[in-house]
């Protein structure tokens, strides 16, 4: 091994930056971010509801605590590799995996928020006479926005740096330059792959901050 | 008029929190419901928007029982106050405000012209409107909060507590503020107080709760002064009830005694009284619209021991010592 070979020479090749062209940078970073994207939404999509349920009518509290740690100490990369040999390779692994990933902390953080409130406010919103969705919609979901948004961050954060493992099954994203790199001993390649993803991340992380900033009332900023 | 018919709240676990209530709020009138912590006040406030189910009795508003009525359009017909106001904290002041009228159907843009005239009538600049809650003192969160309740112009208001979350000077300026309000907007309004000063100042009838959700006595705030029906309301009402209940008799009917003694500038106004270091300050003056309670307290402060009577233009036009007072109220007693 020539630990002296290890340089950016693979991430700074324009050759390896060619838009459109398979197994270039462009290409693996847009894979990435679509099981990153598509994961974070089939996580909301079920978690989402189901924390905000919860939190509405505190029913069920038992399981958004115990989804939230049983979900954090399944090890994904395991997961994968039960999962692959249960439905064979494909896309659909991944995905469950990734998803697996993300719904602990998007329930958890809506369960929260959810419970964070002041019922003295819910409590005046229904005297007024909102429906119990409006209460939800209206009320309750906005203000627990600010913790909501905290836990689908770093939900987001895990799920970038995680979906590296598609590679080991065979499909793209950036997990392939860390695992091609590996089996050819080219460690350019395996730190150009580390640097992506790293500013991947927190490229992601600092646009959910911005749409948070965005979607949270100012009037519940100063409190914070 | 709201009627409570023999109404009962048992919570599961056993605790009786309302104890057949039977009690008529006359409309128009304000009427207040007061007793110690846990006496079923909040309770029966609530049972009548339907955030609490009676477990037994009725509860009928003008003649029709609540428990018919679809929840959420019973209360949109309520105005709804409570302590800390409650304020959406994600919503500006306008839009808190705004919130029944769009729950009834109003555009967002007719309601918001209609919260803007009703901060004013509540005390607020237009430069509040804009604000979020957080931003405002706990005052001003209060009179949002009754401007809210107002907002779709309920025949109703129910009130919890909602002045007890803001300092005493604050709540003297509230107090003003709102029975001017109502004088104006004449609603039916049940108040929960724990504060038996605010029930008297503020209340046209006060309901007096005692521990285990039993009213103890309902009456005006005089009735309740003068004959407390036992020694638990006695008690309730405080030991200066006589002192107090003097606010309930106007200064008109009191004989004065012509102005002697008393230094006046030209247009006959009270300087004070003569003393050896130039005019000692009278310590206020009252006129015929004033309470007898006035006229006592002014007497009692007075370096003199005489009270000031003046008339619509400022000039002094009468006298009463102590005495008069005390045999004023002895010629009423007998």
């Amino acid at each position: 091994m020539d630990a002296c070979r290890v340089n950016l020479s693979y991430l700074l090749d324009p050759a390896h930056w060619e838009i459109g062209a398979a197994y270039s940078i462009p290409t693996l970073i847009l894979a990435h971010l679509g099981y990153t994207v598509l994961a974070l939404l089939i996580g909301t999509v079920v978690a989402l509801p189901v924390g905000l349920y919860i939190g509405h009518t505190g029913r069920g509290s038992f399981l958004a605590i115990n989804a939230g740690n049983a979900g954090r100490s399944l090890p994904t990369l395991g997961l994968l590799m039960l999962l692959v040999t249960l439905l064979g390779l494909g896309l659909l692994p991944v995905l469950i995996a990734l998803t697996v990933l993300v719904v602990p902390p998007i329930l958890t953080s809506t369960y929260a928020g959810m419970r964070s409130l002041d019922r003295r406010v819910v409590d005046a919103a229904r005297g007024m006479g909102m429906r119990s969705w409006q209460v939800l919609t209206r009320v309750e979901l906005p203000m627990a926005l600010p913790v909501l948004m905290g836990g689908f961050r770093s939900a987001a954060l895990q799920v970038v740096a995680t979906a590296t493992v598609a590679a080991a099954v065979g499909l793209s994203g950036l997990g392939r330059l860390l695992i091609d790199g590996l089996a050819v001993n080219d460690y350019s390649r395996v730190l150009a792959g580390a640097i992506v993803v790293a500013v991947l991340a927190v490229l992601v992380d600092l646009s959910l901050a911005l749409v948070q900033r965005w979607i949270v009332s100012p009037g519940l900023k100063g409190t914070d | 008029m709201i009627t409570f018919e023999d109404v009962v709240k048992v919570y599961p676990g056993g605790s009786t929190a309302v104890d057949h209530l039977s009690l008529e709020l006359p409309t128009g009138k304000l009427t207040a419901l007061v007793g110690p912590s846990g006496c079923g006040k909040t309770t029966s406030l609530r049972m009548i928007n339907r955030m609490v189910t009676p477990t037994s009795g009725r509860i009928l508003i003008d003649g029709e029982d609540v428990a018919g009525r679809d929840e959420a359009a019973l209360r949109r017909g309520i105005g709804y106050v409570i302590q800390h106001a409650g304020l959406f904290p994600h919503r500006t002041v306008l839009d808190n405000v705004a919130t029944v009228p769009v729950l009834l159907g109003k555009t967002r843009r007719e309601a918001r012209a209609a919260a803007q005239e009703l901060l004013e009538r509540v005390g607020l600049s237009a430069d509040f409107a804009k604000r979020y809650p957080a931003q405002l003192s706990g005052g001003q969160q209060q009179r949002v909060g009754v401007a809210r309740a107002l907002a779709a112009d309920p025949p109703i208001m129910l009130m919890d507590e909602p002045f007890s979350a803001v300092d005493p000077v604050v709540r003297e300026q509230l107090h003003r503020e709102f029975l001017r309000l109502q004088e104006d907007l004449g609603k039916t309004i049940a108040l929960v107080t724990h504060d038996i000063d605010e029930a008297i100042k503020l209340g046209d009838r006060v309901a007096v709760f005692r521990q285990g959700g039993r009213l103890a006595q309902v009456g005006t705030p005089r009735e309740l002064l003068a004959a407390p029906s036992d020694d638990f309301v006695a008690e309730f009402v405080g030991r200066d009830r006589g002192l107090r209940g003097l606010s309930f008799d106007s200064a008109a009917g009191l004989p004065v005694r012509p102005v002697d003694g008393l230094l006046l500038d030209d247009a006959g106004r009270p300087l004070g009284w003569p003393g050896d270091d130039g005019p000692r300050d009278t310590g206020g003056t009252f006129t015929k619209d004033d309470s007898l309670r006035v006229v006592a307290d002014l007497a009692i402060r007075s370096p003199v021991g005489i009270a000031v009577r003046v008339g619509p233009d400022g000039a002094a036009d009468g006298l009463v010592s102590h005495h008069d007072l005390a045999d004023y109220l002895a010629g009423r007693r007998s």
